[in-house]
């Protein structure tokens, strides 16, 4: 079975994956400026970028998968914009963090990046992200040749350490943190013959 | 009847938030969650978290609270948390774990007939009655800090009575030296019990403590209400601990057991996770959440998100000078 859609349609749908992933964006800077999101504010900002990364980076796993088994070829086209949006909230979540929760005390944000282990977890998987988002121009893609699918294999192990880092920040509500690892590892498990070619090379070079 | 008596110097109301803007603030959450809904990518882009896909739809009705008699409480120098957010932001799990859920499934709360049994090592043991709550005490107001243990902070206007009023009432014996409390336990009515996912994994009924003479110190309040009214379920309806020296996890809701006991009680949080919360629980900027810090805190008032404050922690919530001596010789570090 093979779906596919017009080569006009892309552009439409590309318009319409940018106002889903920027709508709420906006929306929620708009009701914690004008104080409608609650009692805590801060907090509120906090969770929902970070969810909204994970989904997104999540999303961003399932589009391969999805492509190769239903042979929906232009899903892969999403595939660095979805990213790009999943760095977009990465992003808005860390500057929260540094702007509203610690107010730009400099000396405890760096103290609990390195002291809070889940909180150097979560950084980790920025700066990775980073590098990623970087290096995701068509340019640069070409230049780098080889070396850029290696790098941008680093996804899997970024968005294992959002998981951890989720998982690690709750209090004892650990029911939807789970349920984010399960999804993680069953996307996970669509790419086991990626994953065990892996391990064959890493063994066969001990 | 009912004479609601207010002193001059009072600033009960003076920052009331109006309930239309709070419920306008749960249209917004819930537009927020609605977004794209109906396309592929949409459906989960950026929508609040997996489960709210499971979420209960929030009750309709709003419980009734009723105005109080009591002293009015003198003026407060710092500014008091306006009561949509006392209101509307709760951890009481119960009702579910995020802070908008008390408030949200809590609202058809059955709270008369109530009975809170005192229990254990006392001479008088009683029982009060839900208009017992209210009638037993003079009712005072009690402006006081409340510090979650998440680093968060509020300033709230309490109603209620002492426990030392209580515990000298029970006359307890020479062996009582703690005093168990315990949480309704109903699943019926509190979803978080039936539940848990809405649970947050904890062993229901909620259960605190403290040792004698912290229940002793005029300080420790058990509050019928606040900004004037008897409590709303989210805060803990119909009667509730306030110690205001302590994180907030201490202060338990919707009391219907103390009991006087001769070995240091259980405790909710302590079982589920002691190298994170200890028995005492005392504010203390010195000794650090293993996962925050709790130097500092973000204090809850009206505004915007560019407007919070973070200031810093106070020894014994500020309270130092009153109950530090409750603690004189103790490693704070050890029993934290």
């Amino acid at each position: 079975m093979a779906i596919n859609i017009s080569k006009q349609w892309l552009p439409r749908i590309k318009v319409l994956v940018h106002l889903t992933a920027l709508y709420p964006l906006i929306n929620l800077y708009y009701a914690a400026i004008k104080d409608q999101l609650g009692g805590d504010p801060v907090e509120a900002v906090i969770h929902f970028t970070g969810i909204g990364a994970l989904n997104l980076l999540l999303i961003g796993l399932l589009l391969t998968p999805v492509a190769q088994r239903f042979h929906m070829g232009f899903l892969i086209q999403f595939r660095r914009m979805i990213g790009l949006y999943a760095f977009v909230y990465a992003l808005c979540h860390m500057l929260n963090f540094l702007f509203f929760e610690v107010q730009l005390n400099l000396q405890l944000f760096v103290d609990e990046v390195f002291e809070r282990p889940y909180i150097t977890v979560g950084m980790t998987a920025f700066l990775l992200l980073i590098a990623l988002a970087a290096t995701s121009t068509k340019k640069l893609r070409q230049k780098m040749k080889g070396r850029w699918q290696r790098l941008h294999n680093v996804i899997y192990f970024i968005v294992l350490l959002v998981v951890i880092h989720f998982y690690w920040s709750v209090k004892s509500d650990i029911v939807e943190p789970l349920t984010y690892a399960t999804l993680f590892f069953i996307l996970m498990a669509f790419r086991y013959k990626k994953l065990r070619r892996w391990k064959d090379k890493l063994l066969s070079r001990r | 009847m009912l004479i609601k008596s207010v002193a001059p110097g009072d600033c009960k109301e003076f920052e009331v938030t109006d309930e239309r803007v709070y419920l306008n603030r749960r249209e917004i959450i819930k537009k927020l969650g609605f977004v794209g809904v109906g396309s592929l990518l949409a459906s989960s882009s950026a929508t609040a978290g997996i489960s709210d896909l499971f979420s209960a739809s929030p009750t309709p009705a709003v419980f009734q609270q009723r105005a109080l008699q009591f002293d009015a409480a003198e003026k407060f120098s710092e500014t008091l948390t306006p009561e949509a957010k006392v209101t509307g932001h709760n951890n009481f799990y119960e009702f579910g774990i995020e802070k908008q859920q008390p408030a949200e499934l809590s609202q058809g709360f059955k709270v008369d007939p109530w009975a809170l049994k005192i229990s254990g090592e006392v001479e008088n043991p009683l029982t009060l009655g839900y208009d017992e709550l209210y009638s037993s005490f003079p009712l005072d107001e009690r402006i006081y800090r409340l510090r979650c243990v998440e680093a968060w902070s509020m300033v709230v206007p309490w109603i209620g009575f002492s426990l030392a009023d209580l515990v000298k009432r029970a006359r307890p014996t020479s062996r009582a030296k703690y005093l168990a409390f315990e949480t309704l336990y109903d699943p019926a009515q509190m979803p978080g019990q039936k539940s848990r996912r809405l649970g947050g994994g904890i062993d229901y009924p909620y259960v605190e403590g403290l040792r004698i003479d912290e229940a002793m110190n005029p300080l420790a309040l058990m509050s019928v209400g606040l900004y004037g009214k008897t409590l709303p379920p989210q805060n803990g309806a119909p009667i509730r601990l306030v110690v205001p020296w302590k994180y907030g996890f201490k202060s338990i809701k919707s009391i219907v057991g103390i009991k006087f006991v001769e070995k240091q009680p259980a405790t909710t949080w302590n079982l589920l996770a002691a190298r994170e919360y200890g028995f005492y629980a005392n504010v203390n900027p010195a000794v650090d959440h293993p996962r925050w810090s709790q130097a500092s805190e973000r204090r809850i008032t009206s505004g915007g998100i560019f407007t919070q404050n973070r200031i810093p922690t106070l020894p014994f919530n500020g309270y130092g000078e009153q109950v530090a001596g409750l603690y004189a010789g103790m490693n704070l570090k050890k029993y934290y």
